[in-house]
């Protein structure tokens, strides 16, 4: 298989998360958008692991897997609150930290 | 080798098939416009992933993958959409005002990342060979997890005791 | 007593401060005080004389002791060797200073006993005589105060031994001749004659000053022997010496009433009697004379009067002689006319000093304090008791020797005394003086001195007829004064008749030239024996004088063309003005220089310190005021302000327009980032391709 098949992938999976990161208005969307982009790196990571037949790709994806649970409990969590306080999820709303 | 010739093109039909539901799905997330269908569309995208992780011979990744992402997370995003979705009513437009500007910005990206990794990787290869195939063994991660990288793993556990504690705290009702 | 010299003019400064202190509460409201002070100084300048004189004799190698010393030696004959005699010299140094001594002594030798001895003797008798005078006058006390510190301050100058010392005498006997003559100071005439007195010899004690200042550079010290014998020596700097002995000129014109500065001293006469007596007939005017002796080798070398021919000193001395005879011919006043007298007999003095006749001089100032102290004190009495307390001759006097015969008898000998008339004692002083002048090649002075003695036998002549002959033109009753008065007459009478035997160079006395001329550091003096032509000369003089005058006088009647002269003639008249008149000198001093200078010249320094100086001082503030002003305006307000609050708005500015970035909106911020990410990773791209 032809590893730029892999990368290409991933990239395509990134922008697509970057895209959704950018432009969708709800935050759960937002974070959506952020798996994609994690799960975007994953694919790189293990396509390069497989490229050089070293493990340390694979168990770095492992770890990410991880981290991306532990974020998006989180994330939620915050998305949560801010819809408790303010009884919408709608970023365009939260704009507090105008200048 | 017409074992490892048909092998190859097998997985090579494999994977497009799956890399073109994957991508399909991926535009569905960023552009569907009901939030539950995007939660479903994610899981295609993450469920293509498995199945990319197994073409390059990662089951243990590939299962962990379903698992957790497929499993947990997005049962979490589900709850969260029905947590923070207003009932009885239907989702406004779910875009905000800069999509022409993030489409840009994202294609962009997309044409920079494609031109140097053409420009790196050419027409480089993923070889099957003997090491590859016993890489992506449980038993080879979990040597290499426990031995090079324990404290990484530790310190990861100690963040998910975080994150959970952070969570409950985050999110109490008082 | 010669080597504690110091005491005797210690005990009058005492009494001074005794007298300031405590003389109001004692009975003789200080009187007692000043006279016990003068009488103790007195006897003490009697032992200093004694001591002197000894010292003198065992020197010559006198065998015999105390007054037999004195009497034979009164009869020895002169001639012999004169060994050098040092003069008695103590000194205490106040403070020292890079080689520069300054600090108070005594310098005793004949010059010094002697008028140590003048000036406490007539300072007592003048205190004496003050008691009865100056009865219950308002400022009693205070007038003794001020006599004892006017006899300590002349008693300090001429005991001492460095010009320092001396100018200090000098300007205390200014001071107390000021309080003195102002002691009546409730009449404005009175203090403007005390001023003018002092400032008068203000202006001369300038050249005291400058003259002390030279001769310290000239000489390097301010020791009176060290300055004479610089003066004598080889390698002195004569011009120097010219200058230092103009300078004490000038200071000697004023302190000794020379011409130009003599008008002070008849217009001092509005003083008390007893003090015309005291200073200015005796002692403080002497002071000139005096510090002209002691310093002579300065003058000697500075004037070359060795040589013969006409120098500054002997000139003013020769006009002053002339000047004050002239001007004592219309003087109303008694006291003028021996002002006058003063001035002249002083002009004798200088000219003797001018033309070497150094012995002369000293002996002339000797007994012209006698005589010269009793005509003033005789004239006080006959004010005090003849004239109802007035001086006027014309108005107020004439024919009190019928009611005063002690007062006319003591007066006539103190004129006899002064015309020059043999025995007395201005004949012998006088003399010698003409002779001495005469024989050192000054001629012409000689016959200045004898026209001289002809208006000084004639204008006294004059004073006494108006005074004592005649008939009584007063307001009072007259009678004779109380012993108090007559006293110190009688007494003064007797030295005036017999001091001149002292230096009796006729019958070859001349013990006073033994015992005061100095032996040290000073120059070789001509001494011309006793000439007759010439004595017999100059008392022929002096009775034509008094006979011209007595026949004008005595027989007026018979004179009938020359009466009233000067009310018919013009000439006459003129002359008459321009006598009574004194020389308008009063008149160029007063109206002219000073009047120019309080006027004119001083409304010409106001001007120009308002105009001129204030101008530049007020153009400066200004200037400086408007270039702050604009420094402000400009520099600070417009420069650095705007600098300051320019960067300030640029920030605001700048702030302001950064804002719009920040909507809130975190997708926003977001958007930017990754195109910026964007850009820059295809930078890096090219870059590396």
């Amino acid at each position: 298989m032809t590893l730029n098949n892999f990368l290409i992938l991933g990239a395509f999976l990134f922008c697509t998360g970057l895209y959704g990161v950018l432009a969708r208005k709800n935050a759960v969307l937002v974070l959506m958008s952020i798996e994609l982009m994690l799960n975007a790196v994953n694919i790189n990571l293990v396509a390069f692991s497989a490229f050089r037949a070293n493990v340390t790709g694979q168990v770095f994806s492992l770890f990410i897997i991880t981290i991306a649970a532990a974020e998006v409990g989180v994330g939620l969590a915050i998305v949560l609150l801010i819809y408790r306080n303010s009884r919408s999820v709608d970023l365009d709303q939260a704009d507090q930290l105008k200048g | 080798m017409p074992f490892v010739l048909s092998t190859m093109v097998a997985q090579t039909v494999a994977f497009w098939i799956v890399a073109v539901a994957m991508a399909v799905a991926a535009i569905g997330v960023v552009r569907s416009q009901n939030v539950v269908h995007a939660a479903l569309y994610l899981v295609v995208v993450l469920a293509g992933a498995a199945a990319q992780y197994i073409l390059l011979v990662a089951e243990f990744v590939a299962w962990v993958q379903v698992l957790i992402y497929i499993g947990a997370i997005v049962i979490l995003f589900l709850f969260g959409i029905m947590l923070t979705r207003a009932p009885m009513k239907p989702d406004g437009p779910l875009d905000n005002n800069q999509r022409f500007a993030a489409g840009v910005v994202s294609l962009f990206l997309f044409g920079v990342l494609t031109a140097l990794l053409v420009d790196a990787y050419g027409n480089d290869q993923v070889k099957p060979t003997a090491k590859l195939l016993a890489a992506g063994s449980p038993a080879n991660i979990a040597d290499s997890m426990f031995r090079n990288y324990l404290v990484p793993f530790e310190v990861v556990s100690m963040l998910l005791l975080a994150a959970l504690v952070g969570a409950v705290v985050i999110a109490r009702r008082d | 007593m010669l080597d504690n010299a110091w005491i005797i003019p210690a005990i009058p400064a005492v009494s001074f401060f005794l007298i300031l202190f405590f003389g109001k509460r004692i009975p003789t409201k200080g009187a007692a005080i000043g006279i016990t002070a003068l009488g103790t100084s007195f006897v003490l300048s009697c032992v200093a004389v004694y001591q002197w004189i000894d010292r003198v004799e065992s020197a010559t190698g006198g065998k015999s002791e105390g007054l037999r010393a004195l009497g034979r030696s009164l009869i020895a004959h002169s001639g012999e060797s004169k060994p050098v005699v040092e003069p008695v010299l103590h000194h205490i140094t106040w403070w020292s200073n890079s080689g520069i001594d300054f600090g108070v002594g005594i310098r005793m030798d004949g010059l010094a006993v002697m008028m140590c001895f003048v000036v406490t003797l007539i300072s007592l008798l003048v205190h004496i005589y003050s008691t009865a005078y100056l009865h219950n006058d308002t400022r009693y006390t205070h007038y003794y105060a001020m006599l004892s510190l006017f006899s300590a301050a002349m008693l300090t100058l001429v005991v001492a031994d460095n010009t320092l010392q001396v100018l200090l005498g000098w300007e205390g006997v200014g001071l107390c001749s000021f309080a003195l003559i102002g002691h009546w100071w409730e009449e404005g005439a009175n203090s403007k004659a005390a001023l003018k007195a002092f400032l008068t010899t203000r202006t001369g004690d300038i050249g005291l000053l400058i003259g002390i200042t030279v001769l310290f550079w000239a000489a390097g010290s301010f020791d009176i022997g060290k300055i004479n014998a610089y003066a004598l020596s080889p390698h002195a700097n004569h011009g120097m010496m010219l200058v230092a002995a103009s300078c004490l000129m000038v200071a000697i014109i004023g302190k000794s009433g020379q011409f130009p500065l003599h008008t002070w001293l008849p217009d001092a006469m509005a003083g008390p009697t007893p003090v015309s007596a005291l200073i200015h007939a005796a002692t403080m005017v002497v002071a000139g004379v005096y510090l002209a002796a002691r310093l002579y080798p300065v003058f000697w070398n500075g004037f070359s009067i060795g040589h013969g021919g006409v120098n500054f000193m002997v000139l003013i001395g020769g006009i002053t002689i002339i000047i004050g005879a002239l001007l004592a011919f219309v003087q109303d006043d008694i006291k003028k006319v021996l002002a006058y007298s003063t001035i002249s007999q002083l002009g004798y003095m200088v000219m003797a000093l001018g033309s070497g006749a150094w012995v002369a001089a000293v002996f002339h100032l000797f007994t012209h304090a006698f005589f010269k102290a009793l005509l003033f004190l005789g004239a006080g009495s006959v004010s005090h008791s003849g004239s109802h307390h007035s001086f006027d001759m014309k108005k107020d006097m004439g024919g009190l020797r019928k009611f005063m015969p002690i007062t006319f008898w003591t007066f006539i000998v103190g004129t006899l005394a002064l015309a020059g008339i043999f025995p007395f004692a201005g004949f012998w002083s006088k003399d010698e003086i003409l002779l001495t002048a005469g024989k050192s090649g000054y001629t012409f002075f000689l016959v200045v001195g004898l026209v001289g003695a002809f208006l000084t036998a004639a204008y006294m002549t004059r004073c006494v007829y108006l005074t004592f002959f005649g008939e009584y033109r007063g307001h009072g009753h007259p009678h004779e004064s109380e012993p108090v008065i007559t006293v110190p007459l009688i007494i003064l009478a007797v030295f005036a008749a017999l001091a001149g035997f002292l230096n009796a160079a006729a019958v070859h006395v001349e013990k006073f030239a033994d015992w005061v001329e100095p032996r040290v550091s000073f120059p070789v003096l001509v001494h011309p024996a006793f000439d007759y032509p010439t004595a017999i000369l100059s008392l022929s003089i002096a009775c034509i004088g008094i006979g011209v005058a007595a026949f004008f006088f005595f027989k007026r009647e018979e004179l009938g063309a020359l009466n009233g002269l000067t009310e018919r003639n013009k000439v006459a008249r003129a002359g008459y003005n321009f006598l009574v008149n004194k020389y308008y000198l009063d008149v160029l001093y007063e109206n002219v220089i000073v009047a120019s200078i309080r006027g004119g010249i001083a409304r010409g320094c106001y001007w120009f310190n308002q105009n001129v100086i204030d101008a530049v001082v007020n153009g400066t503030a200004k200037g400086v005021r408007v270039t702050g002003q604009w420094t402000y305006d400009y520099l600070d307000r417009k420069v650095v302000d705007g600098a300051v609050n320019g960067t300030a708005e640029v920030t605001a500015e700048s702030g302001g327009l950064l804002r719009y970035f920040q909507a809130g909106r975190v997708q926003r911020y977001a958007l930017y980032m990754f195109a910026v990410v964007g850009l820059l990773a295809l930078l890096l791209l090219i870059a590396n391709i």
